[in-house]
Parts: structure tokens; C-alpha cells; sequence
């Protein structure tokens, strides 16, 4: 059953500079077939750089020019454990030459490092798929560790995949022994071995993580050669043993025409607030606490120092937006990330901002809760909360993004709509969007929409609630300016003046004034317009990050012939001025999200429509098969 | 700052047309009529002042001051003048703000603020009592303190504010008390001049829900026996007759001491505001809790060779541009692996 027993030496000596190339080798020993798409998926304990590894993989493929769509999915302990299931990671790459949409509901690979990535993953893995495995780690020590009793590489359990027992940490081990290191951080290359082996078995190139590798590690030499070797390693494993019968070959995908980077959600986020303060002119502001899964916002923008962005880490959530509110009043865009539990604490000082009608944009990206939750899970249960979740009448747009590189466009038209109409906009991503990634058409400079942006200047007739009549907004006067001395602050307005003010009407007026104002947003939204069948048996509505596998779920019961349209909504507050007149041309309405049907319960309220939900709540994306399910439940075999 | 070029301001300039909503004899108004004092002499135009608040009555303070204000929410003052101190440097941000608001609600934010060392002055209201809710007690009550939620007495300890804010290492620490207003004044423009976070405790009166507040230090035959004005470069000495003293003793500690008997003003500690380490200002704003020792009031501190948080922000900015050049959009979108679909 083990293929490489006598192998070690012969990859060691094997290692060659020249090697380097051997991408471009076509391997004469095996037969290469060229397929569509294939789903690939790492999995690993926490400290084996499964999310490095899978990154890698992605990014060279992607470079390449397949579609792609990724799914991390890391425990929230960074290292439980070793080798225990609660300390398994793993990330998913689904790669094609086609249009792809969602990281896949089974996997065609799977690369497991040990017993306990082992038993989480394999019930995805499809039958007579790919398995691969670090046989070094099914010690009875290990498989105790995964409470396994038998040996799962012995006792037949894999017999419908192929199976391939490799043992990584010997081979890798082999390969480095004359650089000196010790056996930590020899072991610590064996993901690269890893995936050297998934390069052959596609047919990439290694340079791109070549690359990647000596930027990573420019300091260390020795690491650079190591992570080298371990992934030329890995590659000429496979060639020298044939252990793969086929190797695959995945063309191109027909994107539209154009330059292209993988892009995840919190970069696509972090790359479009520096956007839109360039627009604007404006100096950006992120005040933010660390959270998972938004964190990575922060560390993005806190490397742009060159573009004038500050970025305050503050002692919490609450100091995090109220030093947003007290930039934003001194003239800055200003943003504020967190998630679920951060947005809780925020939710007073969103009233200040609406009361002070200063712009802000707040982020949340959703993870599984209610309170610490499942932190590094996917949800969407955040909608009526960024909705609704304040004291009193506090309305704000809210804005959802639907793919990872959809994030950046929503940070740019949350930022538009903010500074346009004076007011605080809430960003709604999720934990899969955050990590994930898709490849993504970089816009040039001019496609992106200007941001004009006026400040008061002028004493003669200064009021600071005197608004703008066509947008309502209220002037940005901003400290500094002579003449345009004023104060604002929670306590209730006097129309135009902004003086404190408590008469009864007054109030009335006020209340109403900012509830017009985020109506108002909604003649600035574009219609839309639902993909699929314009009218028919089944519309299905969406927000947020369902939107890839529901696209995909729409495609393919549409070829079955069904009339289905699908209305995908980032606009969520105020809903686009056209959803009424979609509801009704469709027999029946299906409304699946990651929650206890929140969307669900709004479009029945506003419209009236007896709409139906799917309803998940596992901090996992939907899979094709169960949208597939419900949709025959609804509209019959 | 030149001055120069300046209009020539006056206390009425800072006054606004808003009616002063505090009870009649509260001890804000003598906080107000002191700042609307000091803010003309500063040299700084009009525009450029920020008064930024959170919740309580003390926190009404900006509706009274004809400058930007930001009357915001409870305990928050500090992280939203952190907020425009950062975005706008060139500003001059003053937080008015109570006990409750900056030491129970918004105690974080306090401690945060001092430590970053953000150029914001903070002048803390100190009536050891909630008057906006109407009496309860305070974060600086006195201990066993009845009131309407504690009416057999306050189980907690106070804390010290000066002890606090020198604990944070703030780099301007002083106390000053709403009606010895030539003292107040003189501190509010100590704490104008020091560039750093700036932290002055007012002890304030509130004539509703705790008269007499400090009345064992504003009573006049009691001020000199139990007060100590702290003045650098100046022996420690107070008493009706100036006759006492503070000394170091072997140990490092501090002793009250009676002048004459051989013991003169050159054997008394000489006030050293100005000392890089917080340890001896810490010493001195805990001598009210022992027996037989005066309450300070003055600079215990004012200590300004750190940088101020926003510059070190901005300098970072200026030395990253310095080095790659500014951001260019086009670029930055672009950057790291790209390939092109044709």
C-alpha cells in the first residue's frame, strides 16, 4: 500500500535548481486529461498552514485564469490541541474554466494531514475521489487523538476513494536534512510537500508561490530554501513515482476581458474605503477594535499609511465608532469594522450619529451567534439588527455585499451614500465573504463613480440643520471654520437651527425628517432586476453572501426547463423602489438565508406577499443540493 | 502660533445665546465663567476651539461656549475628541465632562486617552455626587455615603481622580476648585500651555444633591490647614501661618512636619512638577487619605517630552509618504499578482 517507501532519497537527490521549471514539463509517463472545473480541499491541524497552503494553491490557479471561489473554515482556537477535531482547518477552492459561484458542495480532492482533518472531511469527499493523505500521522497516538479505534488506512473504511498514504513528514524531512534545520521546522514544510503534489497533479506552475515564498520569508534564507525544497519536493514525488495514474489540466475560464486579482472580502472592504476617500479628497478614518472575523480590514488599512489612512485601534468597540463620529465631525470619512457582538456595543453611538447626521459607515461582518457565537462561522442573522437594533425611530441604509470582490463596490457606494446624504450606512459582509475569494476585474481609476463633497464655509445664512431640499442633508461644517462656531450633540434638534429642542412637534417633525432622509436614499438606488426568468413559478430572493450558490442553483433548475428568477438585493434599506412589482409576477417566492428567515419576515411585512424561507443555521454557506431540494419541494419533481 | 495677526477676543465672544440651564448657585457656573476667562488669552482663534462633552450636567458645558461643540453620549467625550484631536491636529479639544461620566461609564476611555497622551485637556467636574439622575452616588463618594441608592450607606471605595489619571501616566495632572477662581484660572492655563493629554480635576459644589461637597476645604478658616498649593520650584508648605511642611523621610515617604524647632523651609520637599516619573506626583495626590495630611491642589504634574499620540499618527504618515512616494490609486488596486483575460 505505501508507494514510497524507498522514495525519500530518490526526491532528495532529485532536487535541483533546475527544477524550478518543471512545471512547463509536460510529464511523459502519465496520461492528461483536460476537465472543467475541480474542487480541491486542505484540511490540517491549525499549526500545519492549511490557509497559507490553500491560498497558494488559489492564487496560482487563479493566475492562471480559472474562476474560482474559496471557503476557509478555521477553528476560532488558534491552536487547539494538536491533532484533535476540534483544532482541524480547512480551505476549499473550487477552480474551473466556467463560471463558478460557490467553493462547491463535495470535493474531487482532498489533502488530509492527519487523522482528525481526516474524519471531519471525508463525508464530503465524492466517491472515487481524490485522497491524500499524511500516513506519518496515523500513529495510535494520532488516531487516538481523533478518537478513531481503528486505523482508517487499514481497515477498509476508504476503499470507494483512491486513496493515496504519503508519508509527508519523512519525505519532507528527507528532503531538508542537509540544510541543518531541526525537525520542527523541517516538519513545518510538509504542507508545502503537500502542495508541490497538487501542482503536479494540475499541472501549475510553482513560481508564483516561488515568489510568494521569497518575499515571505526575504529575511530568512534558510527558510526561503526550505519551503523551496519541500515544494519541489512534493512535485517530483509525483513525478519520479507515478503515483497518480492522470494528471488534470483545467483551461482558462472566458472572463470578460481585463486585468484580474483574487481578491477576498475584507481586502475588496479595505481597498474600497481607500477608494472612495480618494474620490472624495477626504483623509480616511478607521477607529476599530479587534474582532474576528473583521480584523483583517484593519490590517489592511493600516498598511495604506502612504494613502494618509489612519487607523486607530481603540480600547473597544465603543471608543472604535466614537472616535469615527469625532473624526467624521472634523471632516474625515470615516468607518468603523466589526462584528456581530461589536456592533451590540456600537449600537448607541449609532443613535448619536444619526442624531448628529454626520456620515459614517459601519461595518459588519456576520459571524454565528447570538453573543461570542461561533466566531470564525458564517451567518447572516444580523439584518434586523442592523435594521432595526436601536433605541427609538433610527433608521440607516443598509447595504450587503454579495460576493468577496462585491465588497469593494459597496464600500465605495456606502461611502457615496453617506457623505451625499449626512448619514451613518451600514456594511453587511459574513464571515465566508470576508476569507473567501473570487478573482476580480480591477477597474480603471475613471470607471470608479467621483464623490463630490461640499463642507460649509460660508457664516451668512449658516444653520446647521438647514438642509439641503433635494437630499435633506444637513451641512458639514467643520471645526476650524471661522464663523460656522456651533454645537450639536444626542439631545433632540430644533429644525434648522440644531439648537436643543423639546417641544412636542418639534420632535414629531424631526423624527420623521430623518426618516424621510434614508427614504429618500432609495430614488439614488438602481432598480433592480432579477436574473433568470423575468416572471413565473418561483422567484427567489436574496441578500448577502448566498448569492453564489443560489445563482448556481437558479442555472441549473432553469435548464431543467423551470421558470425561476432570482432577486438579489444589496440594497436592504431603502429596499429598491421596484421589489413590490417584482414579488408579483412570480407564482410563489422562496427567501433562503443563514438565519431564522430575517429578509423573510421584512418582505412579508413591507409587501405583504406570502413568501416562504429556507432557513440554515450551521455557520456554513448553502449547498446546491439543498436549495435544489427545496425549490422540487416547492414546485413539484 | 503667532498671535499677532489675531482679532483681539473676549470673554463675550465665548458666550452663546443659549440660557444657562444649571440650579442656581451650581458650581459649573464658576467653571464657565473661568474658561470663558481663559479661552480669549490663549491666542488661538475662535474656530479652532472644540469643547466636546458627554452626559451629565457638567456635560452641558459646549451649549454655553461659542465655539464647535460636540455635546455626545455618556462617558464617550474622551474617544470622540480623540477621534477629531487625530483627524485635525491643528485643533484645540477640550472635554468637559463629570465623576460619573468620566470615571464610572467612561472610565475606559479615560484611562486610554491619558495613556495614548492624545493633546486633549480634560476637565473633570468633581461633585462627588449623580446630579442629572438626582442623587445618587458617584465613582469619588465618599465611602458609606448616603444616598437615594445607597440609603444605608455606600458600600464602595472612591476612587482618587488624580491617583487615576497619574496611574494612566498622564503627563498633565492638576486640581483646582470651582470658587477659588484666580487658582483656577491660573490652571486651566497651566493645562492650556501643556501640549500632552492635559487632566485637571475641578472640585465642584453641587447645592442640590451634595452641598457642601468640599466644604472641609473651601470653608475659609479651613483652606489653609487642609489645602496645599502645589507651585513648582517651591518648598511644600501650608497652614494658616505657613508653619507646616511636607518632608521626605529616610524611607522615601513623606511627613507632615511643623516648621521652627530647627526644622525650616529648606528641609521641606520642593515641588518638582516637572519630573519624567510619575511616582512622586503619585505620592503627593495620595496624601489626602492619610491622617494630618493637606489635600493638594495645583500641577502635580506637567511633564511634556512625550509626543502627543496624533503627531506620532501623522509623523508615520509623513515618513511612509517620505519614503514610497503618495499613494497612487491605480497602483494600489493593481498591486500583487494580476493576470489579464483577453
Amino acid at each position: 500500500m505505501l508507494l514510497c517507501s524507498p522514495l525519500g532519497s530518490r526526491c532528495t537527490t532529485g532536487v535541483t535548481p533546475e527544477m524550478s521549471t518543471l512545471a512547463e514539463v509536460p510529464s511523459t509517463k502519465t496520461k492528461r486529461e483536460v476537465i472543467d472545473q475541480a474542487v480541491i480541499r486542505f484540511a490540517g491541524d491549525s499549526g500545519d498552514g492549511m490557509q497559507v497552503t490553500g491560498s497558494q494553491f488559489t492564487n496560482t490557479v487563479a493566475l492562471y485564469g480559472n474562476d474560482i471561489a474559496t471557503f476557509p473554515d478555521y477553528p476560532a482556537e488558534i491552536r487547539a490541541p494538536a491533532g484533535t477535531v476540534p483544532g482541524v482547518s480547512g480551505f476549499q477552492l473550487n477552480f474551473s474554466s466556467d463560471e463558478v459561484h460557490t467553493p462547491g458542495d463535495s470535493v474531487d480532492v482532498l489533502i488530509a494531514m492527519n487523522p482528525a482533518a481526516l474524519k471531519v472531511n471525508l463525508g464530503d469527499l465524492k466517491a472515487n475521489g481524490i485522497l491524500i493523505v499524511n500516513s506519518d500521522a496515523f500513529k495510535e497516538g494520532d488516531l487516538r487523538k481523533a478518537h478513531l479505534t481503528t486505523n482508517p488506512l487499514e481497515d477498509h473504511s476508504l476503499d470507494k476513494f483512491r486513496l493515496f498514504p504519503v508519508e509527508l513528514q519523512r519525505l519532507t524531512r528527507a528532503a531538508l536534512q542537509h540544510l541543518g534545520l531541526d525537525a520542527k521546522a523541517m516538519d513545518r514544510c510538509k504542507n508545502f510537500f503537500a502542495l508541490g503534489m497538487c501542482y503536479w497533479l494540475y499541472n501549475r506552475s510553482m513560481d508564483p508561490t516561488f515568489r510568494w515564498i521569497d518575499d515571505k520569508f526575504k529575511k530568512k534564507p534558510l527558510v526561503v530554501e526550505a519551503n523551496k525544497l519541500a515544494l519541489k519536493a512534493g512535485y517530483s514525488y509525483c513525478e519520479a513515482t507515478e503515483a497518480f495514474q492522470v494528471s488534470y489540466e483545467i483551461p482558462p475560464a472566458q472572463l470578460s476581458p481585463g486585468v484580474y486579482r483574487s481578491l477576498s472580502g475584507n481586502q475588496a472592504l479595505a481597498l474600497g474605503f481607500v477608494t472612495a476617500a480618494q474620490k472624495a479628497g477626504l483623509k480616511l478614518f478607521l477607529g476599530s477594535y479587534p474582532i474576528t472575523p473583521a480584523s483583517d480590514i484593519l490590517h489592511e488599512l493600516s498598511s495604506y499609511k502612504d494613502f494618509g489612512v489612519l487607523t486607530f485601534q481603540a480600547e473597544d468597540e465603543i471608543a472604535a465608532i466614537t472616535s469615527a463620529i469625532g473624526a467624521s465631525y472634523a471632516g474625515a470619512l470615516s468607518i468603523t469594522t466589526t462584528s456581530g457582538p461589536g456592533m451590540a456595543l456600537k449600537t448607541e453611538a449609532m443613535g448619536l450619529a444619526i442624531m448628529t447626521e454626520l456620515p459614517l459607515v459601519i461595518v459588519d461582518v456576520q459571524r454565528g451567534g447570538p453573543s461570542t457565537g461561533l466566531p470564525t462561522k458564517t451567518e447572516q442573522a444580523d439584518l434586523l439588527q442592523a435594521l432595526f437594533g436601536r433605541n427609538s425611530e433610527a433608521p440607516i441604509p443598509v447595504l450587503a455585499a454579495a460576493t468577496p470582490a462585491d465588497c469593494f463596490w459597496i464600500a465605495v457606494e456606502a461611502s457615496r451614500i453617506a457623505l451625499k446624504y449626512m448619514v451613518p450606512v451600514i456594511i453587511l459582509s459574513d464571515g465566508y465573504l470576508a476569507n473567501g475569494a473570487e478573482p476580480w476585474r480591477i477597474p480603471s481609476i475613471d470607471e470608479i463613480p467621483g464623490i463630490p463633497v461640499q463642507f460649509a464655509t460660508k457664516p451668512d445664512g449658516f444653520e446647521p440643520y438647514k438642509r439641503n431640499p433635494e437630499t435633506l442633508a444637513r451641512p458639514w461644517a467643520v471645526p476650524g471654520t471661522p464663523g460656522l462656531e456651533h454645537r450639536i450633540g444626542g439631545l433632540e434638534k430644533q429644525d434648522v437651527t440644531g439648537n436643543v429642542n423639546y417641544e412636542p412637534l418639534n420632535h414629531e417633525k424631526m423624527v420623521r425628517i430623518r426618516a424621510a432622509k434614508v427614504e429618500a436614499i432609495a430614488q439614488d438606488v438602481p432598480n433592480v432586476l432579477p436574473a433568470g426568468d423575468p416572471e413565473g413559478d418561483l422567484l427567489i430572493v436574496s441578500w448577502g453572501s448566498t448569492s453564489g450558490s443560489i445563482t448556481q442553483s437558479v442555472k441549473a433548475q432553469r435548464a431543467r426547463d423551470r421558470k425561476i428568477g432570482h432577486l438579489h438585493l444589496r440594497y436592504l434599506n431603502p429596499l429598491p423602489g421596484n421589489v413590490g412589482e417584482i414579488l408579483k409576477r412570480y407564482k410563489k417566492i422562496l427567501v433562503p438565508e443563514l438565519n431564522m428567515g430575517q429578509l423573510l419576515w421584512v418582505l412579508r411585512a413591507k409587501y405583504l406577499v406570502n413568501a416562504v424561507g429556507l432557513n440554515k443555521i450551521q455557520g456554513r454557506p448553502f449547498k446546491q443540493a439543498e436549495l435544489d431540494q427545496k425549490i422540487d419541494e416547492m414546485l413539484g419533481n | 502660533m503667532t498671535t499677532t495677526a489675531l482679532p483681539p477676543l473676549t470673554k463675550k465672544d465665548f458666550q452663546t445665546d443659549q440660557e444657562v440651564r444649571w440650579c442656581p448657585g451650581c458650581g459649573d457656573y464658576a467653571i464657565l465663567a473661568a474658561v470663558q476667562a481663559v479661552f480669549p488669552e490663549l491666542g488661538i482663534r475662535r474656530e479652532n476651539f472644540v469643547v466636546v462633552s458627554g452626559i451629565g450636567c457638567s456635560s452641558r458645558f459646549p451649549y454655553y461656549m461659542n465655539t464647535f461643540g460636540f455635546h455626545s453620549i455618556h462617558g464617550r467625550a474622551p474617544a470622540v475628541a480623540s477621534g477629531i484631536k487625530i483627524a485635525h491636529p491643528e485643533l484645540e479639544v477640550w472635554v468637559a465632562t463629570g465623576d460619573g461620566d468620566a470615571l464610572a461609564i467612561g472610565g475606559n476611555h479615560t484611562i486610554h486617552m491619558l495613556r495614548r497622551n492624545v493633546g486633549v485637556k480634560v476637565l473633570l467636574f468633581n461633585n462627588r455626587i449623580y446630579g442629572l439622575t438626582k442623587g445618587q452616588y458617584s465613582p469619588t463618594s465618599e465611602f458609606n455615603k448616603m444616598t437615594k441608592s445607597t440609603p444605608f450607606g455606600s458600600p464602595d471605595r472612591p476612587f482618587n481622580p488624580i491617583s487615576l489619571a497619574i496611574g494612566a501616566e498622564a503627563t498633565f495632572v492638576a486640581r483646582s476648585v470651582d470658587i477659588f477662581q484666580g487658582h483656577l484660572k491660573d490652571t486651566l492655563k497651566a493645562a492650556a500651555a501643556h501640549r500632552g493629554s492635559s487632566f485637571v480635576e475641578i472640585l465642584q459644589n453641587c447645592n442640590i444633591f451634595n452641598d457642601g461637597a468640599w466644604v472641609g476645604l473651601t470653608e475659609k478658616d479651613a483652606r489653609s490647614e487642609h489645602v496645599i498649593q502645589l507651585e513648582h520650584g517651591k518648598p511644600l508648605v501650608f497652614g494658616k501661618n505657613r508653619d507646616k511642611g511636607i518632608r521626605r523621610k529616610t524611607d522615601g515617604d513623606i511627613e507632615v512636619v511643623q516648621l521652627g524647632n530647627g526644622i525650616s523651609e529648606s528641609d521641606l520637599v520642593v515641588h518638582d512638577a516637572h519630573h519624567p516619573r510619575p511616582s512622586y506626583a503619585f505620592l503627593l495626590s495620595h496624601m489626602e487619605h492619610r491622617p494630618g495630611f493637606p489635600t493638594p491642589i495645583g500641577v502635580l504634574r506637567a511633564w511634556d517630552d512625550l509626543p502627543r499620540y496624533e503627531d506620532v499618527m501623522n509623523e508615520q504618515v509623513k515618513e511612509i509618504i517620505a519614503k514610497k512616494g503618495p499613494g497612487d490609486l491605480a497602483k494600489l488596486l493593481k498591486a500583487g499578482d494580476t493576470w489579464e483575460v483577453k
